[in-house]
C-alpha cells in the first residue's frame, strides 16, 4: 500500500505539470484583456505601462515558468513563514491577483472558510441523509418509501441548483421571511444570537446543495444495496440464523459501502471548488464566486491558481478513493 | 432402512412455492410460477435423500423452501416434529442451528469481506455463548474436520480454490451441530476430481456425526453413489420416490426411465446396447403447466386420461411412490405392472 501511494504520488507530478500547462495555455488562448476594464479615458501609453507592470509583455513560456516558480517555491516558503514566523520569503515575488493586487493565496485563505462551512456542511448533510434513504429504499424496494425516494432524488438530480435556490428564496425569504436571502460573510459568531443568525442564513444554501448531493449518493447507495441483497452470501447469512438487522447492516451494508465510499471520496474536491452557482445565488463569497469574478475580469493568476488547486485536489482524492477501495475490499490488493 | 422403527426427521407435506407474476402499471397479480407444486415426502433420520431432476424443475427452490429461505405459499415442513413454515421469525431463528444448507456456488455464497474464521465463527456468535478461546478452538476443530489447514483461518474466500471454498461452506454449515443439511448441488460448480473429494467428505461426516441429508443434484451417478433413496422431480412435482437400487434397476415413471437412460455407461459393450429414451419437445412453462399430468406433453406412454386428470402421488409397493396413471389403476391391487412379488422382495432387501 505504501509503495503504491508513493508511486501514485510520483506519477501525479508529471500529470499535474501537464495539467498546469494545459490550463495556462487555455487561459492564454482565451480572448479577453486583463486591462479591458480600465476606463477609455486612460491614455494608451499609460495603459502600456500598466501592461508592463503586470508582466504581460514577456512571452507566454516566461510567464508560465515564473508562475511555476511562484506557485511551487515562493508560496510554500511564504506559508512556512506564516506558520513559523520566519522571514525566508521576504522580497520574493508572490502570485499576485491582477484585479486586487493582493497575493492570490491570501484571497483564497480569506474565502476558503465560507466555502467550507456552507458547501462542506451541505455535503456532510447530503451524505448523512442519503445513506439511510438508500439503505431503506433498497431493503423495501418498490414500497411507497422507495417510490417517494426515487421521486425526490429525480427532482434533486434534474432540477438545477439555481432553480431550487431561487424557489427557496422566493418562498422562505420573500414570502415567509424566515431566512435571509443573502449570506452575510461579515457576521462574527460571538454569542448565541449571532450563532442563531449564522444557522439561519446557512439553512437555504445548505438545503439546496444537500438535496443535490443526497439525490446522487442515495441512488448509488440504493443500487449498491440492491446488488448485494441479491447475492448468495446474503442467503447464507440468513441460513446461519442471523437476525435481519445483522444480515442487512453487517453483511449487506459493509459490502455495499465499497463503491459508495469511493463516490463520496471523489466528490470531496467539489467542496473546495465550491458550488459556483449556489454561492452566486445566495451571495456566499466563497471560492466559487471568486472564480467567476476572476474569469470576468481576466484575472489570469487568480484563475490559474484556483483551477490548479482544484486539479491537485482531484488527483489527490482519486488516490484516496483508490486507497479506500483497497482497504475496504480484501479482494483488491495493490502490491 | 425405512422400516417402521425408522424415525422420520423431516416431514414435508403439500409444500407449494409459487412466485407471483405481476403485470401492468399497478403490478396486478396475473399468475404464478409454480416452482414447487404440492410436494410431499419424508426423510428418515440418518439417511440421504437424493433429489434429482433437470434444470429449472424446482429442486433448489424446494430445498430452500424447506429451510424457509423462501416463504412457501402453502404446506408444512416438520423437522423433528416442529413446523418450520408456521414458526415465527424468532422461533425460526432459534431452529436454524438444527437445519443448515450447503450452497451451490461456493464463491458467491461466502461473504467476500469476511475471513474464513469469521464466516465459520459467525453462527457461534449468534447462537452460542462460547468464550473467545472456545470459539477459536471450535473453528479450528471444524476446519480440521473438513480438511482445511488451520493456517488459512485469517484468509479471505477469494484466496481459495473452488473445492476449498466448498469445504469452508461445509464447515460453516456444521458449526452449530445441525441434524439436517440440505446440500443444494454442492458439487455442481466443482471439477470432477474435487467432486469426489467433497462427496466423500460429506459421506464421512454423515457417518461420524449422524447427519441427515437432502442431496439435490442433477448428477445421476453421484446421487446413485451417495443417496439411500431418490426422489425425481419434474416441473415442480415429485414424480417418483423410491429406494436407490430399485429406482436405478427399474424406474417406474416414464420420466425417470428417460432420465436414467441418459446416464452413460462406463463399459463400452453395455454402452453400445444402451437404449436411450429421447424425449421430444420442451419442458412446459411452470407458469402454465399442462392440464392433467404435468408430463403428458412429452410422455412416450401418454394415454387419454393423462391429459384430463392429474395423477396422485401414491405408494404402489412398500417404499415406492410414483405419480402416474400407468400404475394408478392397479395401485389398489397387490402388485403393479413392473412390480412383481420378487421385486418387492428385492426392495425390502435393499432397504436393509
Amino acid at each position: 500500500m505504501l509503495t503504491l501511494t508513493l508511486r501514485r504520488l510520483l506519477i501525479a507530478i508529471p500529470t499535474l505539470i501537464i495539467i498546469s500547462l494545459v490550463i495556462f495555455l487555455l487561459l492564454e488562448a482565451a480572448p479577453g484583456d486583463p486591462l479591458g476594464e480600465v476606463p477609455l479615458t486612460v491614455p494608451p501609453e499609460v495603459k502600456e505601462k500598466m501592461r508592463l507592470a503586470l508582466g504581460l509583455d514577456s512571452a507566454w513560456y516566461v510567464r508560465y515558468g515564473l508562475w511555476m516558480k511562484q506557485f511551487f517555491w515562493v508560496e510554500p516558503v511564504h506559508l512556512w513563514d506564516a506558520l513559523f514566523g520566519t522571514h525566508f520569503g521576504e522580497g520574493m515575488q508572490r502570485v499576485i491577483s491582477f484585479q486586487s493586487r493582493q497575493p492570490v493565496m491570501q484571497i483564497i485563505a480569506e474565502r476558503l472558510p465560507q466555502t467550507l462551512t456552507v458547501v462542506g456542511l451541505a455535503y456532510l448533510v447530503g451524505v448523512l441523509i442519503a445513506l439511510p434513504i438508500g439503505i431503506l429504499s433498497a431493503y423495501r424496494q418498490y414500497s411507497w418509501f422507495d417510490n417517494l425516494g426515487t421521486f425526490i432524488s429525480m427532482i434533486g438530480f434534474s432540477v438545477p441548483t439555481f432553480f431550487t435556490g431561487v424557489v427557496l428564496i422566493i418562498v422562505f425569504a420573500v414570502k415567509l421571511q424566515w431566512f435571509p436571502s443573502v449570506y452575510d460573510t461579515t457576521l462574527q459568531v460571538t454569542d448565541w444570537a449571532s450563532f442563531k443568525m449564522q444557522m439561519r442564513q446557512m439553512v437555504m444554501p445548505v438545503t439546496v446543495l444537500a438535496l443535490y448531493n443526497a439525490a446522487q449518493i442515495s441512488r448509488f447507495m440504493r443500487a449498491s444495496m440492491l446488488d448485494n441483497l441479491g447475492q448468495d452470501y446474503v442467503r447464507t447469512a440468513r441460513a446461519k440464523g442471523l437476525t435481519e438487522k445483522v444480515v442487512v447492516l453487517i453483511h449487506v451494508l459493509r459490502n455495499s459501502l465499497i463503491p459508495v465510499v469511493t463516490v463520496i471520496a471523489l466528490g470531496v474536491p467539489t467542496i473546495f471548488g465550491g458550488a459556483i452557482i449556489t454561492e452566486q445565488v445566495f451571495k456566499v463569497n466563497g471560492l466559487g464566486q471568486q472564480l467567476i469574478l476572476s474569469i470576468h475580469a481576466n484575472d489570469m493568476p487568480m484563475v490559474m491558481t484556483l483551477t490548479f488547486i482544484f486539479a491537485i485536489l482531484i488527483v489527490l482524492f482519486n488516490l484516496v478513493a483508490d486507497l479506500l477501495y483497497g482497504i475496504l475490499d480484501p479482494r483488491i490488493r495493490y502490491d | 432402512m425405512f422400516d417402521a422403527a425408522q424415525k422420520p426427521l423431516i416431514e414435508v407435506s403439500g409444500l407449494k412455492m409459487y412466485f407471483p407474476i405481476t403485470a401492468g402499471v399497478f403490478r396486478r397479480h396475473v399468475g404464478d410460477v409454480k416452482a414447487v407444486d404440492n410436494v410431499s415426502f419424508t426423510i428418515f433420520e440418518g439417511e440421504t435423500l437424493g433429489l434429482v431432476g433437470e434444470s429449472g424443475c424446482g429442486k433448489s427452490t424446494c430445498g430452500r423452501a424447506i429451510l424457509r429461505l423462501y416463504e412457501p405459499t402453502a404446506g408444512a415442513v416438520r423437522i423433528d416434529g416442529t413446523d418450520v413454515i408456521a414458526a415465527s421469525a424468532d422461533t425460526l431463528r432459534q431452529m436454524r442451528p438444527k437445519m443448515q444448507m450447503v450452497f451451490q456456488d461456493p464463491q458467491a455464497s461466502l461473504n467476500p469481506r469476511m475471513t474464513v474464521a469469521a464466516i465459520i465463527g459467525e453462527p457461534l456468535d449468534e447462537h452460542t455463548k462460547l468464550s473467545k478461546a472456545e470459539k477459536l478452538a471450535k473453528i479450528y476443530a471444524l476446519m480440521d474436520q473438513v480438511g482445511l489447514n488451520r493456517d488459512f483461518a485469517n484468509r479471505y474466500p477469494h484466496e481459495f480454490s473452488g473445492g476449498q471454498r466448498q469445504r469452508i461452506g461445509i464447515a460453516r454449515a456444521l458449526a452449530l451441530n445441525p441434524r439436517f443439511i440440505v446440500c443444494d448441488e454442492p458439487i455442481a460448480a466443482l471439477d470432477v476430481s474435487i467432486q469426489a473429494q467433497v462427496v466423500n467428505l460429506l459421506e464421512e461426516l454423515q457417518d461420524r456425526l449422524g447427519l441427515t441429508y437432502l442431496f439435490i443434484s442433477h448428477d445421476l451417478s453421484m446421487v446413485r453413489h451417495i443417496a439411500d433413496r431418490v426422489a425425481v422431480m419434474y416441473l415442480g412435482q415429485i414424480v417418483e420416490l423410491a429406494p436407490r437400487d430399485a429406482i436405478y434397476a427399474e424406474p417406474l415413471h416414464p420420466y425417470t426411465q428417460a432420465l436414467l437412460s441418459a446416464v452413460p455407461e462406463p463399459d463400452p459393450d453395455t454402452e453400445r446396447t444402451r437404449r436411450r429414451v429421447v424425449l421430444t419437445g420442451d419442458v412446459p412453462s411452470p407458469a402454465n403447466p399442462p392440464k392433467g399430468c404435468n408430463f403428458c406433453t412429452r410422455c412416450p406412454k401418454a394415454m387419454a386420461i393423462c391429459h384430463q386428470i392429474e395423477p396422485t402421488f401414491q405408494e404402489i409397493t412398500p417404499g415406492r411412490f410414483v405419480s402416474c396413471h400407468l400404475y394408478e389403476q392397479t395401485a389398489g391391487q397387490a402388485a403393479a405392472p413392473g412390480a412383481s412379488p420378487e421385486h418387492i422382495q428385492k426392495t425390502i432387501q435393499q432397504g436393509e
